[in-house]
């Protein structure tokens, strides 16, 4: 089972592809939709225990040998980002049926769905820079579908803005990769590390580091490149929302913390440093920005944007930690954004709106929504036991380490902001007088619930059962400290 | 011939950085076409512009082309034609439905114009 790497990324692929046959047929749309999630899962979850157990796993297509092939290799990183994304699209999916509506169902959202999970699963589990441009653009190409799909005025003021910022950073992405090649003469990502590791610090090298962090912080949603997120994805509907939200950023994390850990180690106290004060900016402008918006959408927008920067400050500290607790934070904000978003979904679609003050008194009708909403937002803020705790805790654990105090103590501050923009949400719209009608069906509420609250559920299990996901984080942040395990993986056939 | 390729790519995002900053959205998309031609050609310098030889290795063969960046330039083309087609239609429905080519109307939303 060589193959195993690539059923995350080839399954929703292929059932996107048979998707495309029969767009009008809603109810098979949604059937083989959920099968091809299914056994994806299943695969992802059987990869997940083969990386548990025989290390790093590697596939050279075309068996030409590295560095010439591409690679595909699934670190434990990779295996458990593609998990959890596998997870939330199962969730979203599960959502979609009572949530996007039938017109959009028929103009093809399943499959644009699946291919921008190949997309996201092939850049998390390539091995090749090129490589990982291409799997950028196949998730770029189903987003600029999802964004659009609908076709409403706002969606296309907005979806334009998206694709020319894309593009933009797409063709920068392709400039930088040429740099790079020019310098290393190789697109192989475990190649290239051993190569840069032979030059040493050099200019040329810190200039690629940088413009790396450039494309990448733009799909990201870092300080000062996200000016284009709140806008754009404020524009889908909610469950197109929830998955941007969830996965896209995440993606641009991921490459930051994959380039910034296998290429660009040796000039650390320049790369780093500037990612570090990058990154406590971005949590910055994103607390100023979830306190100051009335509009759910924006508050949970501006959280993803902290998130981006918390995820990004454990890594540029660069011990065991640290490490530790942004790949904990990272697939914990995967799941718990996915929540959240579900849940304000629920809000948005019962009362009609989107802004805080024309909701109120929603607890006495929907006491469920309300007290499985709090449970995600003090899991958001990481109140212990629940799911964003553990990783917050490692990470200001590592920052201390590193001797960052005033950072760390920044980081802890964050989250009491972050507290105060859920609770704040909970309060307008659950406590107080009742306003307005109530727009929803108790039967499409009850199917709306079922997937949030199971969902929520998950994070609870996340935060709850830490313990026994130590050990797969320990070996995320192992091979993303040595270098040399990844690369030995990839090079193991050949020597 | 490396400078000269070095100046003909820095022309190209010149224009394409001037285009993108204008106001109409078909100058916008067209500043796009032009970036990424600028991109492509920046690619083939990066690998060395090789001379005559062609891209093959076998026995005996010392003097070759690198053919790698003629392959990234081929997916590269393909892909940025497949954008720039969609943001071309994207464009035109926008167009039809906003009313209005010109990027500063575009901004905001319903509630607060």
């Amino acid at each position: 089972m060589i193959n195993l790497l690539l059923f995350p990324v080839l399954i929703p692929f292929l059932f996107a592809a048979v998707l495309l046959l029969f767009p009008k047929k809603v109810k098979a749309q949604r059937i083989v939709t959920m099968i091809g999630l299914l056994f994806a899962l299943a695969s992802s979850f059987v990869l997940l225990y083969k990386v548990k157990v025989d290390g790093v796993q590697t596939l050279t297509l075309g068996s030409w040998a590295p560095p010439f092939g591409i690679t595909m290799v699934s670190d434990m990183l990779s295996a458990l980002l593609v998990t959890s994304s596998l997870l939330i699209v199962f969730f979203v999916v599960w959502y979609s049926f009572t949530s996007i509506g039938e017109e959009r169902e028929k103009a093809f959202y399943y499959p644009a769905i699946l291919f921008m999970l190949t997309g996201v699963n092939g850049a998390f589990t390539t091995g090749d820079i090129f490589n990982m441009f291409v799997f950028f653009e196949v998730l770029l190409m189903s987003s600029y579908v999802l964004i659009v799909l609908g076709g409403e005025k706002i969606q296309l003021k907005e979806s334009i803005k998206y694709i020319i910022v894309n593009v933009v950073s797409s063709s920068l992405f392709v400039i930088t990769v040429g740099y790079l090649y020019s310098v290393v003469g190789t697109l192989n990502m475990a190649d290239i590390s051993v190569k840069l590791a032979e030059i040493g610090p050099s200019g040329i090298v810190t200039v690629i580091a940088v413009l790396f962090l450039i494309v990448f912080g733009i799909k990201g949603g870092i300080f000062p490149l996200f000016f284009w997120l709140p806008g754009s994805y404020a524009a889908p509907p909610i469950p197109v929302l929830a998955l941007f939200g969830a996965l896209l950023t995440k993606v641009g994390v991921y490459a930051i913390m994959r380039t910034y850990t296998l290429f660009f180690t040796s000039d650390v106290g320049y790369t780093h440093n500037l990612l570090m004060i990058l990154s406590i900016l971005t949590i910055v402008v994103g607390c100023i920005g979830a306190l100051a918006y009335f509009d759910v959408k924006q508050i949970i927008i501006y959280n993803i944007v902290i998130a981006v920067g918390v995820i990004l400050f454990g890594a540029s500290v660069m011990n065991e930690s640290g490490m530790m607790g942004s790949v904990f934070y990272l697939i914990h904000d995967i799941l718990i954004k996915g929540a959240l978003f579900l849940f304000i979904g629920i809000i948005i679609k019962i009362t009609g709106t989107s802004d805080l003050r024309k909701m109120g008194g929603l607890i006495k009708r929907y006491p469920m929504l309300g007290w499985s909403y709090l449970i995600v937002a003090f899991g958001l803020a990481g109140i212990p036991p629940l799911s964003g705790f553990i990783g917050k805790l490692l990470i200001v654990q590592g920052g201390f380490e590193a001797e960052l105090l005033w950072q760390s103590i920044f980081i802890l501050a964050s989250s009491l902001l972050v507290l105060l923009s859920a609770i704040r949400i909970f309060i307008y719209a659950f406590w107080g007088e009742e306003k307005g009608e109530h727009l929803i069906s108790p039967k499409k509420y009850r199917h709306l619930l079922a997937p949030a609250i199971t969902l929520a559920g998950i994070t609870v299990l996340y935060g709850v059962g830490a313990e026994y996901l130590v050990p797969f984080m320990a070996d995320a942040a192992n091979v993303l400290l040595d270098p040399s395990i990844y690369v030995d993986a990839v090079f193991e056939g050949v020597k | 011939m490396e400078i000269l390729m070095s100046i003909l790519i820095g022309f190209l995002f010149m224009a394409a950085v001037y285009l993108i900053l204008s106001r109409s959205l078909l100058r916008i998309i067209i500043g796009t076409g032009l970036l990424s031609h600028g991109t492509h050609l920046l690619l083939l310098t990066m690998g060395g512009l090789g001379g005559e030889s062609a891209p093959v290795l076998a026995d005996g063969i010392t003097d070759y082309a690198d053919p790698l960046p003629q392959a990234l330039i081929l997916t590269a083309i393909v892909i940025s034609f497949g954008v720039t087609a969609f943001s071309l239609v994207l464009a035109y429905r926008a167009y039809k439905v906003v009313d209005t080519d010109n990027m500063d109307l575009m901004k905001g939303n319903e509630d607060n114009d």
